[in-house]
């Protein structure tokens, strides 16, 4: 496959948010500011990669019936280590995003890229596939978290647009992330079409 | 293509691959342990910092934790050349919308309260976090009160404190958090 395609598919024909509507837990979650979607879509970036380039290393000498579990492990054991890591390094990005950096794990992108993409091609293409996808969830993230944030507070990335007593607050909360995204959605839809 | 499965391949496998996780996630483990204490640590002692007047001890390192309503109350005395210039008590409440607060009160010797931070919570953005210093001027109505003649309940509960516009149920429990820091701060002998 060329390769140049293998990454960019991520952005837009197979974007794992507004096309494949795979990980909407994180994506729902989070993304109440444009750094917290940002922060979250770049660790499940790091995962994906580091574990689609060792699967698909090891996937010649994982017997068949195993293989499932074996993924979980070593996508895990990435997971971990990001956890650790920002909870050392970037403390308040961490506290941000709590819970869901340890549910990387179950994200549906990460074991669906491992078992249908990294499970039966190269190293290379493997690693090229997961940084497409990981930026493709980062971008989708980012821009639903600016969405919200303007809407929600008047900012974007921490810097004010305008007065928050013109802010939407529902953008912020549950029901806005919905609203939000089945906007985006859409309109890329919309896009996609033309 | 993947191997042929035998329960031989399978065990050894498995076996070898949790070996070799669980070896890089200690080695991980040792590598964040140190920058993870010190980034917990550096919090509480911002918090403290901003609670309480110039101080020139350590107070994590003279902390006292206090078993009190199923929670722990940590106190952090404070002093300046010897002389004790207050107290930041740690304190908690689980009545918050969104489940606990933790937040740090800052006494002075006087008991009265020099200043309040939140440590954490989880309450409605836009909303019950308004309570955050910075947000809103809702923690500035604490600062040099004494709660002794300064009730610590919304003013709709018969208190002295304004509550946050639409998050009455935030305000009762940073109310009841800083009322649990006061009784620890006073059965401590604080306010001669």
């Amino acid at each position: 496959m060329n390769q140049l395609n293998n990454f960019t598919k991520g952005f837009i024909k197979e974007n794992p948010v507004f096309v494949l509507l795979l990980g909407m837990c994180p994506t729902l979650g989070t993304t109440t500011s444009a750094i917290n979607g940002l922060g979250m879509g770049l660790a499940t970036t790091f995962v994906l990669v580091m574990g689609n380039v060792v699967i698909s290393m090891v996937k010649n000498i994982i017997p068949a019936k195993v293989r499932i579990p074996s993924y979980i492990v070593i996508v895990a054991s990435f997971v971990t280590m990001v956890d650790l890591s920002m909870e050392g390094f970037l403390p308040s990005l961490h506290a941000q995003l709590g819970l869901f950096i340890p549910l990387i794990v179950v994200n549906c992108i990460v074991l669906g890229r491992a078992e249908a993409f990294a499970s039966k091609n190269t190293v290379g293409s493997s690693f090229i596939d997961g940084l497409g996808m990981g930026l493709g969830f980062s971008f989708a993230l980012t821009l639903l978290g600016a969405v919200r944030e303007i809407l929600g507070s008047g900012k974007v990335f921490g810097l004010a647009l305008f007065p928050e007593n013109y802010a939407m607050i529902i953008f912020v909360l549950a029901p806005g992330a919905f609203i939000a995204l089945g906007y985006i959605i859409a309109i890329m839809n919309r896009l996609a079409k033309k | 293509m993947a191997k042929e499965s035998t329960f031989k391949n399978m065990t050894i496998t498995l076996l070898t691959i949790t070996l070799i996780s669980s070896a890089s996630l200690g080695f991980v483990y040792s590598f964040t342990k140190d920058p993870i204490a010190d980034a917990k640590n550096a919090k509480i002692n911002n918090a403290i910092s901003k609670v309480l007047p110039e101080f020139d001890n350590q107070p994590t390192s003279q902390k006292t934790e206090k078993q009190v309503d199923g929670g722990v109350i940590i106190l952090y005395p404070a002093t300046n050349n010897g002389q004790s210039v207050g107290m930041a008590i740690q304190t908690f409440t689980k009545n918050g919308f969104g489940g606990q607060i933790d937040l740090m009160v800052g006494f002075l010797p006087n008991g009265t309260i020099h200043a309040i931070e939140v440590i954490a919570h989880k309450e409605t953005p836009g909303l019950g976090d308004k309570m955050e210093s910075g947000k809103s001027n809702f923690n500035v109505q604490f600062k040099g009160q004494d709660p002794k003649n300064f009730k610590l309940a919304v003013t709709k509960d018969g208190g002295n404190v304004d509550a946050i516009t639409a998050s009455t149920i935030s305000s009762r429990a940073y109310c009841d958090a800083v009322e649990r820091a006061y009784n620890a701060f006073i059965n401590e002998g604080g306010a001669q």
